[in-house]
């Protein structure tokens, strides 16, 4: 019964700092996007022949920042179905 | 066959175990020497689908009005060329095709994702195989081979372009200058950003493929309860259609964009190794 109150609390954990690690992340990735995009409608309003261009490092630029919330997301995954700090309770 | 194996057999008894059995891979062996054979074998098949229908093109080739797959294989070749002449300042007769190669390989891989969610685990159910995982690059193995592969173009490029000696001498002494006391923090910052490149080009790859392909498992598991006819999970399975419809259209556009990117940061890290400081 002691096992099963750490399976549970571990469990609780896991599911709180799933959410934290999705949550900041997506903060993060759509403040940046934000930044870079209206950057972008600027530059493309003042200069409408550089589009193209801009619009191809604009792309770039969004995988860049996507990055990381996605490396989190995809931890946080794996967290949540093969959680590894459950291992010590076998 | 055991308790375990009927059990499995019969269908997953909850969601978390679709999901588990979704996300293992076909293994032969084990601990360290494990191999994930779907992914081998689903990496392999399409790298000869990639050489096979660029070689086709070519064996076809003709100086006169070309064939439609003439012309769009022209452009993706003249894509690739200019994004490399862009950036790449030495002879790219070695990076222009391996950013090819790169862009088609990781964009034919990432675009399996769009198969529906249990057909290959039928189809290799036929073959008698319990698991196959069809996106070869939602395995951290696939990714990590190929950033670890554009490491060693790095380096290869970085001995290249200042010699071996040279290269050394640059780590100890960029950024901060050649006093020996800096000679640590330089090599400490330069390894740092050495060994980041291929870690950040793996990992935002696989995150990305593993991430999208978890998410239309959870879609999935919306229609699941179909034959228990409550409201919910009736809304359930046609929410499944309209949202597994909507996530797969924007996964068109991150496998695309992931294997450009993928492409660009080969040459443009390519590139930054062959910069002198």
């Amino acid at each position: 019964m002691e096992n099963l109150a750490l399976i549970a609390q571990v469990q609780g954990y896991t599911a709180i700092a799933l959410g934290l690690i999705i949550g900041l992340g997506a903060i993060g990735a759509c403040i940046g996007i934000g930044i870079m995009g209206s950057k972008f409608l600027e530059a493309a309003a003042r200069q409408p022949e550089l589009i193209p261009t801009l619009q191809t490092r604009m792309f770039l630029l969004a995988g860049l920042i996507d990055a990381a919330f996605l490396i989190g997301v995809a931890l946080a995954m794996f967290f949540a179905f093969a959680n590894p700090l459950l291992a010590r309770f076998g | 066959m055991s308790a375990a194996e009927h059990a499995a057999a019969a269908g997953p008894a909850n969601s978390t175990e679709y999901i588990t059995h979704h996300l293992t891979h076909l293994t032969v062996g084990e601990g360290f020497w494990s191999f994930h054979v779907d992914t081998i074998f689903m990496s392999v098949l399409l790298g000869i689908v990639t050489i096979g229908l660029f070689w086709s093109a070519s064996r076809k080739a003709t100086t006169g009005v070309p064939s439609k797959w003439q012309a769009f294989v022209e452009i993706v070749v003249e894509f690739i060329d200019t994004t490399v002449k862009e950036v790449f300042h030495l002879d790219r007769s070695f990076l222009a095709p391996l950013a090819l190669t790169i862009f088609v390989w990781v964009f034919l891989m990432n675009a399996m994702d769009l198969l529906p969610l249990d057909l290959p685990g039928k189809i290799a159910g036929l073959f008698g195989l319990h698991h196959w995982r069809v996106v070869p690059t939602a395995d951290a193995n696939t990714t990590f081979a190929m950033s670890l592969t554009v490491l060693a173009v790095v380096l290869f490029y970085s001995v290249k372009a200042k010699g071996a000696g040279g290269y050394i001498h640059e780590l100890f002494t960029a950024p901060f200058g050649s006093n020996p006391l800096l000679w640590i923090p330089n090599f400490v910052l330069n390894l740092v950003e050495l060994l980041s490149k291929p870690v950040s080009l793996a990992m935002r790859l696989f995150g990305n493929m593993y991430a999208g392909e978890l998410v239309f498992m959870l879609i999935a598991l919306l229609g699941a309860g179909l034959f228990t006819w409550t409201l919910g999970s009736t809304f359930g399975f046609f929410g499944q259609i309209a949202m597994g419809a909507v996530w797969a259209i924007f996964r068109i556009l991150i496998i695309t964009l992931q294997a450009f990117i993928f492409m660009m940061l080969t040459v443009v890290y390519s590139a930054m190794a062959t910069e002198h400081h």
